[in-house]
């Protein structure tokens, strides 16, 4: 606090609009105007016009109402949700298990159990999946002489629809579980450890202690994740492209790599922008009823 | 923070507890071991398979050890990809982001936690609301802005320039930044020193523990970024290392050791940096929450 003798003017001296913020933001903003929040409106607008008629067409619904009767749309769409229902779930139920064991004062050894189940997440997404598109091939792949090995049949993975949309989940749980368990157990590290001291004297179960106490104290951060996840899974891009090249036939094709074909590969830029919206709302809708149900109090 | 010596002294430690502790420990371990293996065994075998020729990969009985192939696939993935080129384009764009990332993003960080001024709460919530938009949105009109309008394919600035729009990073500094005193502020403040001084010399090394665990994330965001560099780099030699892989990878005829190779050089460094920082990078992920 400065010490000014006399008692100032209120205005005019130091009241002035302070120009340093603006200077420190601006670098950024020019950057999330420019490549975030200009691309999100132009995206929009483009979404009306059908760009393959040239910059001469005019605006009109025409990619929408394609959307609405695309098949190729509607499989995308089946697909991404059925990755969605699956996935999201038995991921989060996994990582929430191994944050309460990784979080155990039981637990030897814990930084090299951190190791195991973090370390996928430093593996690029190019890179694991090939490392899965050579463990699950069908013919020469390690995963099928395991099961030979164990008397069980050989499965053709990455042909079959059922098995190579599997294969898709699994590897999308290999990599992003132990992410999930990090935010989970820095969210269990900020539960006070006195509140399970009281349960125990008052002669609560470990179980009961999780289901009634860890499970509701954790909500919010496993909001937090449920979000992320659905968004990201919404998204899904690398690993049909690269695992299992969106097939067989189109049985493992994404919203992403639907995208990606009609806006790279045929550039049909309107087209895929209006691709892009309909993920965009169904991310809002997601997110937004996720608040909804879970998310009362925070 | 763990509590692994503080046991309640009060309460008699009673033998029953301990039995079942135990019990409840071994099966712990149990349980676990066997996931972790299973965690690690693809990048196990990613290690082994990058140093065996393909013949070995796909015989009937695959390795589990080291062999002795590494530098002929090596060689492969080279003639393949000019995997060494593609290494530096990465190392170059990573390096390059995550130093401009970090700048741009603790700058603005430091305003939204440190200055009270008309519009911050707007900017802020503007910048937060974008989060939930997928990134996919702005991928075409990016693309276009990019390679039409600024003529910028197969330039690094191409690939750097939309991803520094990092909305988490600023999130992520801002927090940081709020644990820096007010008074610290206001004493430099009282000796003169400038605000351009202030964030420099006294607000950032306070953060710098914070501004480490980004600079991890951000460099391993950047490095494994795959769809936009395939998206503005179309000639071989701009190819930064995931999109050169990446080319390996979508063929039906593939050279599995050079591949295993490639990823492996990509990976290991990160596995070792991991392994020696994992407490920083775990707090930051915690913190920042960053998702590619």
């Amino acid at each position: 606090m400065t010490t000014v003798p006399t008692p100032a003017p209120p205005t005019r001296r130091r009241r002035r609009v302070p120009l340093a913020p603006y200077l420190f933001i601006l670098p950024y903003l020019l950057i999330f105007a420019t490549f975030w929040a200009w691309p999100i409106v132009s995206s929009f607008l483009m979404s009306f016009k059908d760009s393959r008629l040239g910059a001469a067409a005019g605006y009109g619904l025409s990619n929408w109402q394609r959307l609405i009767g695309d098949e190729f749309f509607r499989t995308a769409l089946k697909n991404t949700l059925v990755i969605l229902v699956i996935q999201v779930p038995l991921m989060l139920t996994l990582a929430t298990t191994l944050a309460v064991a990784l979080n155990s004062r039981l637990l030897r050894a814990r930084g090299l159990f951190r190791f195991a189940f973090f370390a996928p997440l430093v593996v690029g997404t190019v890179a694991y999946s090939a490392v899965f598109r050579l463990l699950f091939n069908g013919e020469f792949g390690i995963v099928n002489r395991a099961l030979s090995g164990l008397g069980l049949p050989q499965v053709d993975w990455l042909n079959q629809p059922v098995p190579a949309m599997a294969v898709i989940i699994l590897a999308m749980t290999w990599r992003w579980t132990g992410y999930n368990a990090i935010i989970l157990l820095a969210g269990l590290q900020g539960i006070p450890e006195d509140v399970y001291e009281a349960a125990a004297i008052d002669g609560a179960t470990p179980w009961q202690q999780f289901w009634k106490m860890t499970l509701p104290l954790l909500r919010p951060t496993l909001l937090f994740c449920v979000v992320l996840s659905v968004i990201g899974t919404l998204q899904l891009f690398t690993e049909p492209a690269l695992i299992t090249n969106s097939g067989p036939g189109n049985a493992t094709m994404t919203l992403g790599t639907y995208l990606y074909q009609q806006g790279f590969r045929s550039f049909n830029f309107g087209y895929a922008s209006a691709i892009a919206y309909a993920v965009a709302a169904l991310a809002a809708i997601f997110s937004f009823a996720q608040l909804r149900l879970f998310g009362r109090d925070s | 923070m763990t509590t692994l010596e503080s046991t309640p002294p009060v309460t008699r430690p009673s033998r029953g507890k301990a039995a079942r502790d135990r019990s409840s420990a071994i099966w712990l371990h149990v349980a676990l071991i066997p996931l972790a293996l299973l965690f690690l065994a693809p990048l196990w075998m990613m290690l082994v398979f990058a140093t065996h020729p393909e013949t070995a990969i796909f015989s009937p009985n695959p390795p589990l050890w080291f062999g002795g192939a590494f530098k002929e696939n090596f060689d492969g993935l080279q003639a393949d990809t000019n995997f060494i080129r593609a290494l530096g384009n990465s190392t170059v764009i990573s390096v390059a982001y995550t130093l401009l990332s970090m700048l741009l993003t603790s700058l603005a960080g430091f305003a939204f936690a440190k200055y009270n001024f008309p519009g911050r709460n707007i900017l802020f919530g503007l910048i937060l609301a974008t989060l939930t938009i997928p990134t996919f949105v702005t991928i075409i009109p990016q693309f276009i802005l990019v390679a039409r309008d600024l003529k910028m394919s197969n330039t690094f600035q191409a690939v750097i320039l939309p991803t520094l729009a990092n909305t988490i990073g600023i999130f992520y500094m801002r927090q940081a930044f709020q644990t820096v005193p007010d008074d610290l502020l206001a004493a430099a403040r009282i000796d003169g020193a400038s605000e351009g001084r202030i964030f420099w010399q006294i607000a950032l090394p306070v953060v710098r523990p914070a501004l480490a665990a980004l600079a991890i994330l951000l460099f391993l965001a950047s490095w494994n970024d795959y769809l936009w560099p395939l998206i503005v780099l179309t000639q071989k030699d701009s190819y930064t290392m995931p999109v050169a892989l990446g080319t390996l990878v979508g063929l039906t005829r593939v050279s599995w050791g050079g591949i295993m190779v490639g990823t492996a050089i990509a990976t290991v460094p990160f596995l070792a940096l991991f392994l020696a920082l994992q407490r920083h990078f775990v707090a930051g992920i915690a913190g920042g929450a960053v998702k590619d």
